[in-house]
């Protein structure tokens, strides 16, 4: 097994910026090319040598359904490669990941771009049902007197757009209705979730001053100005716990904890990371010190514990690798909420928790709150649904080489009750 | 017939696979017209055929015009008139297949169709064409000093609309499909795949004719508004190609009278202009240029030559945006780098507005523009996995000599770095680099999109890798390229040094500035000397000519000038400051007065305008045949290429190895002892000549 181990040679991603700003004009198959272009740029491999692209996306537009496709070929990159699309809510990039793995695992291809693209600034917004049956009766239509018929009944309220919620489908609660179920129940407080939350806005705003995210992050100029596009604009260094208290809650309301402060922003980017078997990094000259060892999915029951994936999915990677919480020196968690990520660390830290729910002898174990997201997270940084997958494993990866550290777990909660964890090892022989 | 065409009757449709046994692609030469008769007299007696479908079978050209080495290898006019009328004879008969015999010729194009290519295909009745970036249509026969001979300045005014005609005759463009298409030139645009079916579905079923679809608006659509629409052309064609370039007034003549008097006497005056200009030394010598461009990729050997897939350009000035867009253009993998962030991005917009307008004009689609444009990755990077990283910062040469010091220790073993500079040693710039066998000169020419010439700069030291590997480079940059020796301002900046100093020399002497750039435009010069100077930058100029090029001459009793530096002192740089020899903020831009100070103040006796047009082209001629006899070039042919291609020596007098030729060894001889004696020992003419005037032979065979 061992001479095909995967390592995590390199990644890149776009900056990260909140919908409706400067990535506005794009879509997601323009924020893929830049970002498989930027790190063609970056790590200098050649087109024809990439065996796969995958990439996750979780709203698709109508015009680039297979946007894997559509982008790497508009990046320039062999047509002879193949690629694909996949969607699994939040988790889509860790599952781009995943399949490049096995698929480098079991010798099929040697390199393998993974990431994940979410351009929600274009995200579609369509027609109603019963419109969309009248526009389907109108192609079909004969002569004036058809026409008239087809539009028989019209009703005004039909040309309401239909826009894409942010709901768990199963339930048709919001995700962040869900964020205050799953707070009430694990006990996190409103104070606590702004505190976590001021931690990730501070922890971006120093690690950008620190210049430790810019080689993470590829620069952007686009037309007509061409201005420097070359970070993250959602992160708020100046934040404060008063101003994060006196926000008022988003969903649940009156007695709701989940504000606009304290949950992820809708964010424009994409974020890929570059896998290599590790004899061809080897062969190519790449940095194969990262060994992407192992990762998990997991599933829950969306209606209750759609958040909890983290726990449900750290544990079970533990467990496959015989691993203690306590030997991991980075934690990059996935950041949808500030409630999540406290729900999912008091879960993990609690025996009877750890116990009724993960199913564990004992406490899963307490995460140190000095090695986990210490350059921020998604609530500051920014979540692409589709990207972040790609972004934590990159930051986990430059972590441990900056850290001089050997594990990394990535961890992140998805839609639909789902959770994932990766493993990361790097290796100082 | 065989040699030519493959034919295949099924049905009533006949289909004519174009197919020429001795060639790679189709041509048009006499034997190919006798061939073609045989198919008229074959076509016209088989009553079972109703259609004929004209298709080639070569990959990617249908016809790709006349055979132009057997064409210039045609030793009288009269033959060329001959081909003419013949040509055009047998297209009538073609032609009237529809008329006479009720048959329907459809031309299926994939490829190519140039020159007289595109004309057999207007005299057919039908036109298709595939969609497919290689299949262009054009008529470039005024490229070579020519005109379409064989109807088309008949048949394509006839078919589109007048002045888009015109603008085809008068630039011999190519055009794409869906231009094609949109013009009437074509009926249809089909699939490649597809190009089979469409054109047997419209032989059987029909197909509506695009042709003479795009009409004039009805005030000009008369007899008095074509005149109008000939008359601006007339005068736009003068303006454009100045008195030394005869074909655009002939193919004027030939469509107007055509339009005024008929089909009949407008393909009569076709032939007689053709064999005009057939006899022509213009047009010798463009067609001599044109096959001397082709002849230099066989030239340049490239069995040692690396595959480049992936460059570094250091300086995002005008240069090195240039050669990042020529390479993007060619799907290479470019990454461009430079101190100055703003340089940076105003190099990434100029790319971007390049692909942007070859989107526009349909050269390609946006998904296309967005694949090239991904190749290009801006700022510092990984620099290891460049084939070949070419420096384009400002000529200095302790800033090239550090910044290739740098550039070795970020790239791989394997990595060529180049220089591309227009005078400064290669071997200096790479006298401190830990493997200088791998620093090379490249020269390219300002602006690189535009200007067709690469001088490739190469040191005794270079392994052969290294020289073949940039001139592959620069042929897939789209460049002709000419290696030339690492000696002082290399070939193109020497010659031109020397042209440069012998227009001081005059202005000195008291001739006029606009009467010295008027006189070298009349040789054909696109620019004066003077004018010129002042848009690459006085600055530039001196810091050339009183360097290592000073040297050179200094020796062969040139004078330097220093009234150049004294010119940079005060602040004249020409175009960039405002003002140099002209005065750039007037209106009109006139001489600026203030040069009077800088030269001789005393009015000369008034030269003979061809007389200071020729001394001052004569020390370039000179200088070039130097160049060759000190093996800085290679060949005389090399000579012509750079001086036309690089500095814009007049294309029409074929350059200046062939300018000797034509004068004769002897009589330049005699013209340059002549100028010696009134002017000085630099013009003393290369020692080259006088053996080759005692051998009687020129510097090309049968030239």
């Amino acid at each position: 097994m061992t001479e095909r181990e995967v390592v995590l040679v390199d990644g890149v991603r776009t900056p990260f910026l909140r919908s409706g700003t400067a990535f506005a004009d794009l879509d997601n198959y323009q924020l893929a090319r830049i970002a498989i272009s930027a790190l063609i740029g970056k790590t200098g491999i050649a087109p024809e040598a990439i065996g796969s692209v995958i990439y996750g996306n979780v709203i698709a537009n109508t015009r680039n359904p297979n946007v894997a496709r559509d982008g790497m070929l508009g990046a320039g990159l062999d047509p002879s490669t193949p690629a694909f699309s996949v969607s699994q809510a939040c988790i889509s990039a860790n599952r781009a990941a995943a399949i490049s793995a096995d698929m480098i695992r079991t010798g099929q291809i040697d390199v393998a771009i993974a990431g994940g693209v979410e351009c929600l600034s274009d995200a579609p917004i369509g027609h109603s049902k019963a419109f969309r049956k009248r526009l389907q009766a109108l192609q079909k239509a004969k002569g004036v007197g058809g026409m008239f018929k087809v539009f028989k009944g019209f009703k005004f309220k039909e040309l309401k757009p239909d826009v894409p919620a942010i709901a768990e489908f199963s339930t048709g609660l919001t995700m962040g209705q869900d964020c205050d179920r799953l707070a009430a129940r694990f006990g996190v407080s409103r104070d606590e979730q702004d505190a976590f939350a001021e931690r990730s806005h501070k922890l971006a705003a120093k690690a950008w001053e620190d210049g430790l995210l810019s080689d993470e992050v590829c620069r952007a100029q686009l037309p007509p100005k061409f201005e420097d596009i070359d970070r993250d604009n959602g992160y708020r260094g100046d934040t404060s716990l008063d101003k994060l208290a006196a926000l008022r809650p988003a969903f649940v309301k009156p007695h709701g904890t989940v504000t606009a402060g304290n949950a992820s922003f809708l964010t424009d980017g994409a974020a890929n990371v570059l896998l290599m078997s590790r004899s061809k990094a080897e062969e190519l000259g790449y940095d194969s010190s990262v060994v992407l060892r192992h990762y998990v999915f997991s599933g829950q029951n969306p209606d209750g514990e759609l958040l909890l994936g983290p726990a449900y999915s750290a544990a079970a990677c533990l467990s496959q690798t015989g691993m203690k919480l306590e030997e991991i020196e980075v934690f990059e968690f996935h950041e949808a909420f500030a409630g999540q990520v406290l729900a999912n660390l008091k879960c993990m830290e609690s025996k009877t928790y750890s116990k009724d729910l993960l199913g564990l002898e004992s406490a899963l174990g307490t995460v140190p709150m000095d090695r986990l997201n210490t350059l921020g997270g998604s609530l500051s940084l920014g979540h692409p649904f589709g990207a972040t997958g790609a972004r934590l494993l990159n930051t986990a990866r430059n972590r441990l080489i900056r850290e001089n550290g050997r594990y990394a777990l990535i961890a992140a909660c998805a839609a639909g009750g789902m959770g994932s964890a990766m493993l990361l090892e790097r290796r100082t022989v | 017939m065989k040699d030519f065409f493959e034919l295949d009757q099924k049905g009533d449709i006949l289909w004519v696979g174009l197919d020429q046994k001795d060639g790679p692609v189709n041509t048009l030469s006499n034997r190919m017209l006798t061939a073609f008769e045989e198919l008229l007299a074959h076509i016209e007696g088989e009553s079972s055929i109703r259609s004929v479908i004209l298709i080639s079978r070569k990959k990617d050209t249908f016809i790709a015009g006349a055979d132009i080495k057997a064409f210039s290898e045609m030793a009288s006019s009269d033959e060329a008139v001959h081909l003419s009328r013949e040509g055009n004879r047998l297209l009538a008969r073609l032609e009237n297949l529809q008329r006479d015999f009720e048959k329907t010729v459809i031309a299926a194009i994939h490829g190519a169709a140039l020159g007289g290519g595109l004309e057999v295909a207007l005299a057919c009745h039908r036109r298709i064409v595939t969609r497919s970036p290689k299949t262009v249509l054009g008529l470039p026969e005024i490229k070579l000093g020519l005109l379409p001979g064989g109807g088309g300045t008949q048949r394509l005014p006839r078919c589109v609309a007048l002045p888009t005609a015109l603008d085809m005759l008068l630039t011999g463009r190519n055009v794409h499909p869906n231009r094609a298409y949109k013009m009437g030139l074509v009926d249809a645009v089909v699939e490649p795949e597809a190009l089979e079916a469409a054109a047997a579905h419209a032989a059987s079923h029909g197909l509506r004719s695009r042709a003479g679809s795009r009409k004039l608006p009805w005030y000009l659509n008369n007899a008095l508004g074509r005149k109008v629409i000939l008359s601006k052309a007339r005068q736009k064609a003068l303006e454009k190609a100045g008195p030394h370039y005869p074909a655009p007034q002939k193919i004027l003549e030939c469509v107007d009278v055509g339009l005024s008097h008929g089909f009949e006497k407008g393909v009569q005056t076709e032939a007689r202009c053709f064999g005009e200009l057939h006899g022509s030394a213009v047009s010798k010598n463009l067609v001599h240029l044109f096959m001397n461009m082709q002849a230099s990729k066989g030239r340049n050997v490239l069995d040692h030559a690396k595959t480049i897939r992936s460059i570094g350009v250091v300086g995002a000035g005008l240069m090195g945006s240039g050669i990042a867009e020529v390479s993007l253009a060619k799907g290479l993998q470019v990454r461009i780098d430079d101190s100055n962030q703003k340089a940076l991005t105003r190099a990434h917009k100029k790319v971007h507005a390049s692909f942007q307008r070859k989107v526009k004009k349909g050269a390609m689609t946006a998904f296309q523009g967005d694949q090239r444009l991904s190749g290009l990755h801006l700022g510092k990077g990984d620099w290891n996995g460049c084939d070949l990283v070419v420096e384009a910062v400002f000529e200095d040469l302790e800033l090239k000599q550090t910044l290739v010091r740098d550039l070795e220790a970020r790239v791989s073993d394997r990595t060529i770095i180049a220089s591309n500079t227009s005078a400064l040693p290669i071997h200096k710039i790479a006298a401190n680099a830990t493997h200088p066998a791998r620093i090379v000169g490249m020269h390219y020419f300002s602006p690189v999109p535009k200007m067709p010439l690469l001088e490739v700069v190469a040191q005794p030291s270079n392994p052969d890798w290294v020289v073949q590997t940039a001139v592959k480079l620069g042929q897939k940059q789209g460049k002709t390229v000419i290696v030339v020796q690492d000696r002082p301002g290399f070939y193109t900046t020497r010659i031109l040094c020397a042209y440069l100093n012998e227009a001081l020399m005059a202005l000195e002497e008291g001739a006029g500035i606009r009467e010295i750039d008027s006189a070298l435009i009349a040789f054909g010069f696109p620019v004066g000397p003077l004018a010129l100077l002042d848009e690459v930058g006085i600055d530039v100029g001196a810091h050339v000519s009183t360097g290592v090029v000073a040297d050179v001459f200094r020796q062969r009793g040139f004078e330097s000038n220093p009234v150049l530096k004294k010119l940079v002192a005060d602040g004249l740089l020409g175009r960039k400051s405002g003002a140099g020899f002209y005065d750039y903020c007037a209106p009109d831009k006139p001489e600026n007065p203030d040069m009077k100070r800088y030269f001789n103040e005393q009015v000369g006796s008034p030269q003979q305008s061809d007389e200071l047009g020729q001394r001052i082209a004569y020390a370039m001629v000179n200088e070039a045949l130097f160049c060759l006899q000190e093996g800085v070039i290679r060949s005389p042919d090399d000579g012509d290429l750079g001086a036309i291609l690089g500095l814009g020596f007049p294309p029409f007098r074929g350059g200046p190895f062939r300018f000797v030729d034509q004068m004769g060894i002897s009589a330049f001889r005699k013209e340059m002892e002549g100028l010696a004696k009134c002017h000085g020992e630099r013009f003393q003419p290369a020692a080259i000549l006088e053996e080759m005037d005692k051998n009687g032979e020129p510097f090309f065979g049968g030239g």
